[in-house]
């Protein structure tokens, strides 16, 4: 599944960080990568971008950035 | 005898409470200025503490050292090149994983590293407790606990760093990330390679650089290139094949495997020295949350803020800007009392006075709006005012925080520019400054006002706002335009963290207030007196000018007829007459103001730009006037009336004077436009010059806007000609 469709309040494993070089590496430096758990905290009110908790802090994303992340478990 | 000097560099993530712990180590002996070639702010404090002088580097905060940004790049070269005694890494307790990945980066490099492990207090009511003993055993560094908001532990962070610069340990044997065995191999490898070889000597420490061109990292490569010649090639080519080695091996980049390593090195620290109690807490800034980014009033709130910053900025500003204008009236008329007539006296009342003047008075206003920002900054909302936004201004391609700036060019450019210094990417903020001006200023208000109010009398307002809506229209495809082709690339990626909210500090609010406007001050000064003094040269030169009357005589004459008259009413009536000489004499004064303007300099060039104004509509005069705006916009008003022969003040007379001219409401139209869009006022391009460090980008938007203007007026004007308008 990807990031970019889960629904707030839902939480999942990341399993794959994928997108341009820059982008991506950016993602993962700031802790987003395979194994990290991940918690929609909310979508902004205009659907975009999606806040999330990851290691303990909020980071938001641009949905078109979240598109390139594939999560498994989600509940 | 001279105290020991040493220079200490403070690292960390942004909002682990850096920026806070600096504060309370240098207090107000800082000085603020810019990372030398780029508009990253560079604060530094000498403070002597301990018999030795340090010197205290705040670096930009950054997340890693990966360098992305100018903040990174800035960062990392300043603990490469600069090698300070000691790096203090300021960790945030309640962040601890995630501020790792920098600590390991820097540890990477081989400094002195020495953490400042803040916040403890608050990630102790969030459950979270770190064994500091076994963490500074395991990376082997002293650790110091601090609580940056009460200045707790700040004296016992410099005596440590003092000790640790003092203590000769050899950084390269401490403990570092270590990766996997493929990895590894690959280093080992190509040390000895170039080990081998003596005429390799690297610019930086041998197991840095490698790891650093594994990574493919472009700066140390082009470094390398450069310092060791034909021998860096054969090394780069060495680390390519390893590359694609270690590629094939993992499926992925070194680099994100590396990534992923070091956060597996963190991983594993977390383990032995964090825990939590995974209690039900009440996290406050989730609460705050609720409302301040909620789906239905997120953006009724963040629109009151705003407006609240507006009126704090733009009326509430109101009151002290006209004492300041009667300050800088007062002064330039006791100084007209007090100097005898000369050029002099001209030169410093209405030249240096009036233009410095004219922008001093700016002062509150940026004192209040930077104020306002700080406040946003230090409190965490601006990134949820960027978090509401980042949709509709990735529609221009560009970052949810440029919003503020734009919004700020409604009041007045000069703070909205200097506003684009929150934006991290550097053609994000060349891209706002570029198209702020079109946010149409209030300084241009008036000229609209007069303009509309004379030929559109009963539509007046809706024109105003068609042209206001114009420059939002305007800006939005130039910015689009501009990302395609100027400043081509994605916009920055929106990956931003949402900080917790955070009670401001006065102090620190204070500081970076008076930072911004002291910078204001200091670099406005120079460009605006240079450019006021030109423009009072070319309106007040030449000196005799051939007057086609004699107005002295003229003048006398009609003060010597109402005197006779004034003796003959015999103090009857006297008052009612003394008014009639006053406004015969202002008359003629006025007759004699728009001949000495239409045969000065700035008359002469208004004339040989008549051309290039008449297919606009516009004629000479209008001309002299839009090119006074030059120094301010709201002098546009002004200079016309000086020049369509106003009588008396007031807009009434000018408007007799404007409708009796050869202007027509299509051409006052086409003159709204180009006012809208052509080249801002002084302060505004001195800002930009400041902001965006480079002349080139300065001319650019000048030249462009100008461009623009007039192609635009020309539409307006000739496109309602054939409508027939």
């Amino acid at each position: 599944m990807l990031l970019s469709e889960m629904k707030e309040g839902q939480t999942g494993i990341i399993n794959r960080v994928g997108g341009k070089s820059a982008l991506r590496r950016r993602v993962l430096e700031m802790g987003v990568l395979k194994g990290s758990e991940i918690y929609i905290e909310k979508y902004a009110p205009l659907k975009d971008p999606l806040e999330l908790i990851v290691k303990g802090y909020h980071l938001s994303l641009r949905v078109e950035e979240a598109a390139q992340i594939t999560v498994e478990d989600v509940k | 005898m001279s105290q020991k000097s040493l220079t200490i560099a403070l690292a960390g993530n942004p909002n682990s409470g850096k920026t806070t712990i600096f504060n309370n180590i240098t207090g107000t002996r800082q000085k603020v200025g810019n990372w030398p070639g780029v508009t990253v702010e560079k604060k530094e404090g000498i403070v002597s503490k301990y018999g030795y002088e340090l010197k205290i580097i705040d670096l930009p905060g950054t997340y890693s050292l990966t360098p992305f940004s100018i903040e990174e790049i800035v960062a990392r070269d300043f603990v490469l090149d600069e090698c300070p005694d000691v790096v203090i890494d300021i960790i945030d307790a309640s962040n601890l994983e995630r501020s790792l990945y920098l600590a390991t980066q820097l540890r990477e490099i081989d400094c002195k590293v020495l953490f400042a492990l803040n916040m403890a207090d608050v990630a102790r009511t969030r459950g979270i407790k770190i064994d500091a003993d076994k963490l500074s055993e395991l990376l082997d560094l002293p650790i110091v606990f601090t609580i940056g908001n009460k200045s707790e532990g700040i004296d016992e962070l410099l005596k440590k760093a003092i000790e640790l610069a003092e203590s000769d340990v050899d950084t390269s044997g401490k403990r570092k990330v270590k990766y996997n065995k493929d990895i590894e191999n690959s280093i080992s490898k190509l040390r000895s390679f170039i080990e081998k070889n003596s005429e390799i000597s690297l610019p930086y420490k041998t197991r840095w650089t490698i790891i650093k061109l594994l990574e493919n990292d472009k700066i140390v490569r082009e470094r390398v290139l450069q310092k060791v010649g034909d021998q860096g090639r054969n090394v780069i080519q060495e680390v390519q094949i390893h590359r694609e080695l270690l590629a094939d091996r993992f499926n992925d980049d070194p680099e994100i495997v590396m990534t992923d390593e070091r956060y597996g090195f963190i991983a594993g620290i977390l383990k032995e020295v964090f825990t939590t109690i995974t209690k039900q807490r009440i996290d406050i800034s989730r609460n705050i949350d609720l409302v301040l980014t909620n789906r239905f009033i997120g953006f009724p709130v963040f629109i009151f803020f705003i407006w609240a910053m507006f009126q704090l900025t733009f009326s509430l500003g109101v009151y002290p800007m006209e004492w300041l204008d009667t300050g800088v009236n007062w002064f330039s008329v006791s100084l007209d009392g007090l100097l005898p007539d000369s050029l002099l006296k001209d030169l410093l009342i209405n030249g240096v006075i009036a233009g410095v003047g004219s922008v001093i008075v700016f002062l509150p206003n940026i004192l209040i709006l930077f104020f306002c920002i700080a406040l946003f900054e230090d409190t965490g909302y601006m990134s949820r005012a960027a978090f509401l936004m980042d949709r509709i201004m990735h529609l221009i391609g560009l970052h949810g925080k440029s919003f503020i700036p734009m919004l700020m060019g409604f009041g007045c450019s000069v703070p909205a520019i200097m506003a684009t210094r929150t934006l991290e990417s550097e053609k994000d903020r060349i891209l706002t400054i570029l198209i702020t001006p079109f946010m149409s200023c209030s300084a241009k208000l008036p000229i609209y006002i007069v303009l509309t109010g004379i030929f559109f009398s009963a539509k007046a307002g809706n024109v105003i706002f068609c042209i206001y809506f114009a420059g939002i229209i305007i800006a939005i495809l130039a910015g689009r335009l501009f990302r395609s082709t100027l400043l081509r690339g994605a916009d920055a990626p929106f990956v931003m963290e949402l900080p917790p909210y955070r009670v401001p500090m006065v102090k620190s609010l204070i500081i970076h207030m008076w930072d911004r406007s002291k910078m204001f001050l200091k670099k406005m000064g120079g460009v605006i007196l240079i450019g006021s003094v030109v423009i009072w040269t070319l309106s007040a030169f030449p000196r005799n000018i051939q007057y086609s009357r004699d107005y002295i005589a003229e003048i006398n004459s009609v003060r010597a007829s109402y005197n006779t008259e004034i003796i003959a009413a015999n103090g009857l009536d006297s008052q009612h007459i003394e008014k009639k000489l006053d406004a015969a004499i202002a008359e003629l004064e006025m007759a004699r103001k728009s001949e000495m303007m239409e045969k000065s300099y700035m008359g002469r060039i208004g004339k040989i730009l008549a051309p290039v104004f008449a297919p606009l509509g516009i004629d000479w005069r209008g001309g002299v006037a839009l090119l006074t705006g030059f120094v301010a916009k709201e002098i546009v008003v002004s200079t016309m009336g000086i020049l369509y022969l106003a009588e008396g003040e007031g807009s009434n007379t000018l408007k007799n004077a404007l409708l009796s001219s050869d202007m027509t409401p299509l051409s006052a139209l086409a003159m709204m436009v180009f006012v809208l869009l052509y080249l801002p006022c002084i302060a505004t391009v001195a800002t930009i010059k400041q902001e965006t460090g480079s002349f080139k980008w300065t001319l650019f938007s000048v030249t462009y806007s100008t461009l623009l203007a007039w192609v635009a007026a020309f539409c307006v004007y000739q496109g309602g000609k054939i409508l027939g308008l």
